[in-house]
């Protein structure tokens, strides 16, 4: 095994892109990627994207992007996990690095949500769930949450109120990046008014959908001065999976595939939790970022809710959360998202968070969750520039 | 989903037929040909009675296509009595009036026409339980 390191990022604000088309966008990110850090060569493109073909009425995402960005002949296929696509493309090209198979690969992740109506899109999410036994129900995605999220609440004595802070922090932090879809402050008092979706899920639970893409360079480490100051080292990258469906689960309060993927990670990266200096959480809702945090070893079963707070997880907080903005404000293009929170990590890393910037930060880790949490993707990244 | 999606579906979606584990006795529903639990064949059929309690519920006010003349609606995990989980919609009662805890039983409903020439989908919904047979 190689060690792998990320030389460049790239990306698109998460916004409703009416000018562009999926390739457009993807190739928005790759570029930019590009022009961080150009190897002049590269062997192969992997695309994280979800629903292209339901909503945005394209597959073949490899192919079409390689070609569309000058790397006709270059070996490229897309990557499906759900939300969980982007970071699986990630870990994808971090395994062809490793394994020897490539040198120079970009992980990129894309999703145009906005050419289909709220309907058609509701649909095409709900096929990360269990289609016979789930969505044939007439359930959506979020209603699958919000099952989770109502058993939560009763098992453990928690109120919808306590889960404010999630969305309180996502909101403050997305105001200092440029790249998200709604930087503006929301408060605990409007998260508790919020418009109901799938009881008890409001508005202010939900993260919001949105077209954009973004891109990640990666490289065997040892090359990686050659094109970059600041190479970001990949010390882990780790999937495991659960039952698609809820229903399959003995245990839904706990996210079992978050747990073996972050213990596969930590194992890896010779870290405990305490080592980490700030995470990306799939806050998709803002129960799934109370349960990431309780299956990585930050908070006890059932008090999750608990760090929804500044002093825990805001930038100067104990283990900085969402420092971007998360999902909640940075927007969710679902197939795009595992790779914004990686380019998320690296500026940390780097020291180019600008106002959001989490101090003296050496050690990141990303969690990019598929469906209901039966695809989990674990990265943990290190500063070594 | 088309016809054939639904048909191969009929006996689970009518009678809740499930499977039994030959090794471990495990009860599955749905179906699904290796036992979870000992990772061994399971391939008996079994009946489900059709009873359990709420585990979970949510009351949808932005359904998925198709689903929308529905709304608003109430979905839940139904924990059966035999051991495994359901999702299902529940149905002849008022949302606010749902309880976790609360005993329902099976019955069979319209789930969903698809348009004016399309299919009726028949399929389980799950009442609170009448007290005849609770």
């Amino acid at each position: 095994m190689r060690d792998v390191s990320i030389i460049a990022i790239g990306q698109t604000k998460v916004d409703e892109h009416w000018g562009k088309s999926l390739r457009h966008l993807a190739a928005d990110a790759i570029l930019a990627a590009l022009a961080e850090a150009n190897p002049g060569r590269i062997d192969a493109l992997y695309v994280g994207n979800m629903i292209s073909g339901e909503v945005a009425g394209q597959e073949h995402l490899g192919a079409l992007i390689a070609d569309f960005v000058g790397l006709r002949g270059v070996e490229a296929v897309k990557v499906e996990a759900a939300c969980g696509s982007g970071a699986a493309a990630v870990r994808l090209g971090y395994a062809a690095v490793a394994g020897g198979l490539c040198d120079f690969v970009i992980a990129a992740g894309v999703e145009k949500m906005t050419d289909a109506n709220g309907g058609e899109v509701t649909a095409a999410l709900a096929l990360a769930a269990d289609g016979d036994y789930e969505t044939s129900q007439g359930l959506s995605f979020v209603s699958i949450n919000a099952l989770l999220m109502r058993r939560y609440m009763y098992e453990f004595g928690v109120k919808h109120e306590d889960f404010a802070g999630f969305a309180v922090n996502a909101h403050k932090n997305a105001i200092g990046n440029p790249n998200a879809m709604f930087p503006y402050p929301v408060t605990a008092q409007a998260f508790a008014k919020a418009r109901m979706i799938a009881d008890p899920i409001n508005l202010l639970d939900s993260s919001p959908i949105g077209d954009g893409a973004a891109a990640v360079v990666l490289c065997p480490t040892e090359m990686a001065r050659q094109f970059t100051e600041k190479p970001v080292r990949v010390m882990a990258s780790a999937i495991a999976t659960d039952s698609v469906a809820l229903h399959d689960r003995h245990d839904p309060m706990a996210l079992q595939a978050a747990y073996l993927s972050v213990q596969r990670a930590y194992s890896l990266a010779k870290i405990t939790p305490g080592d980490i200096d700030l995470f990306e959480t799939h806050d998709a809702f803002t129960i799934m970022a109370a349960l990431e945090l309780e299956a990585c070893g930050f908070a006890q079963r059932g008090q999750g809710t608990r760090l929804a707070q500044a002093g825990e997880i805001g930038i100067d907080g104990r283990i900085p959360v969402s420092t971007m903005g998360g999902l909640k404000g940075r927007g969710h293009p679902v197939g795009a998202t595992g790779v914004y929170q990686i380019v998320e990590l690296v500026q940390q890393l780097r020291g180019e968070a600008g106002v959001n910037q989490v101090k003296d930060c050496r050690i990141g880790m990303a969690q990019n969750i598929g469906g209901s949490g039966a695809t989990v993707v674990t990265h943990i990244l290190e500063r070594i520039g | 989903m088309r016809i054939p999606r639904h048909w191969r579906l009929q006996d689970q979606r009518y009678r809740m037929v499930g499977e039994v584990c030959d090794n471990c006795g495990e009860k599955l529903f749905p179906p699904r040909d290796i036992c979870p639990e000992c990772s061994k064949p399971a391939c008996t059929p079994y009946t489900f009675n059709g009873r359990g309690e709420v585990y979970s519920y949510s009351t949808i006010y932005q359904a998925p296509e198709g689903f929308e003349e529905f709304v608003p609606y109430t979905v839940a995990l139904v924990k059966l009595d035999e051991g495994p989980m359901i999702t299902a919609q529940l149905t002849d009662v008022e949302a606010a009036e749902v309880r976790i805890g609360m005993p329902v039983e099976m019955v069979t409903r319209r789930m969903l026409e698809e348009g004016e020439d399309g299919l009726i989908i028949y399929g389980y919904k799950f009442r609170p339980a009448l007290a005849a047979t609770a």
